[in-house]
């Protein structure tokens, strides 16, 4: 599912970006970690559009509304069926 | 600020119903050394830190841990959700059932209420950081 495909390669891109965020606050002059960050969140930032396109906003207040209201559109991330294996086989 | 992000840090797909389990894991939600915890702990300290570097982990990290509160829920809840009578009562799950159902209550596995007495904030950044010797990680 594309869905799913595009929501698991978010996941690997922010896990990524959360941890070199954490690593560059107390290593803020390390332009190596900096240019990976920047390289992960621009590669997040293109999945992000592409999701959004076509299964509504991310983001509360801050994702644009498109024709039709869709944030409340289940499943919610907490739910079964929202997720998905990050392990493409079973 | 905050803004939510329609999508969970780490997905959540429970295959089986396990009742004494999501009673287990719901410490972590709530317990003293749970998320809720956690985020508030680092949430509370980030004030009083006295360089930049500590000032944004504490802030960054308060952040990130409730993204793993809204996981441990997930998880809790999808433990429990499709217990049948006799599971809840055969697995342990009934003492909790009967105050909460299947909600997602905020409390230690023993039970206890969260409370802010989990935490500490004193002012002082090398007291404060102290805590995270132990508990929460």
């Amino acid at each position: 599912m594309k869905k799913d495909s595009i929501l698991r390669q978010l996941t690997v891109l922010d896990f990524a970006a959360v941890d070199l965020q954490l690593y560059l606050d107390t290593h803020p002059e390390d332009a190596e970690a900096l240019e990976q960050y920047n390289n992960v969140v621009m590669q997040a930032d293109g999945l992000r559009a592409q999701y959004e396109e076509e299964y509504g906003p991310l983001f509360s207040f801050r994702s644009l509304g498109g024709k039709e209201y869709r944030w409340i559109d289940e499943p919610w991330p907490w739910e079964n069926k929202f997720n998905f294996k990050m392990c493409k086989e079973d | 600020m905050f803004i939510y992000e329609k999508k969970l840090e780490f997905p959540v797909k429970i295959k089986q119903t396990n009742p004494a389990l999501a009673k287990l894991i719901l410490t972590q939600f709530g317990g003293p050394d749970g998320e809720l915890a956690a985020s508030l702990r680092y949430f509370s300290q980030k004030f009083s830190m006295i360089t930049p570097q500590a000032t944004a982990v504490l802030n960054d990290i308060a952040t990130e841990e409730l993204a793993h509160l809204e996981m441990i829920g997930a998880m809790c809840l999808q433990l429990s959700e499709d217990a049948d009578p006799e599971q809840i009562k055969k697995s342990g799950f009934d003492t909790y059932y009967v105050d909460h159902g299947t909600g997602i209550y905020p409390s230690s596995a023993a039970g206890v209420p969260f409370t802010a007495a989990y935490i500490q904030s004193k002012g002082d950044p090398i007291t404060d950081l102290s805590v995270y010797t132990g508990g929460h990680c």
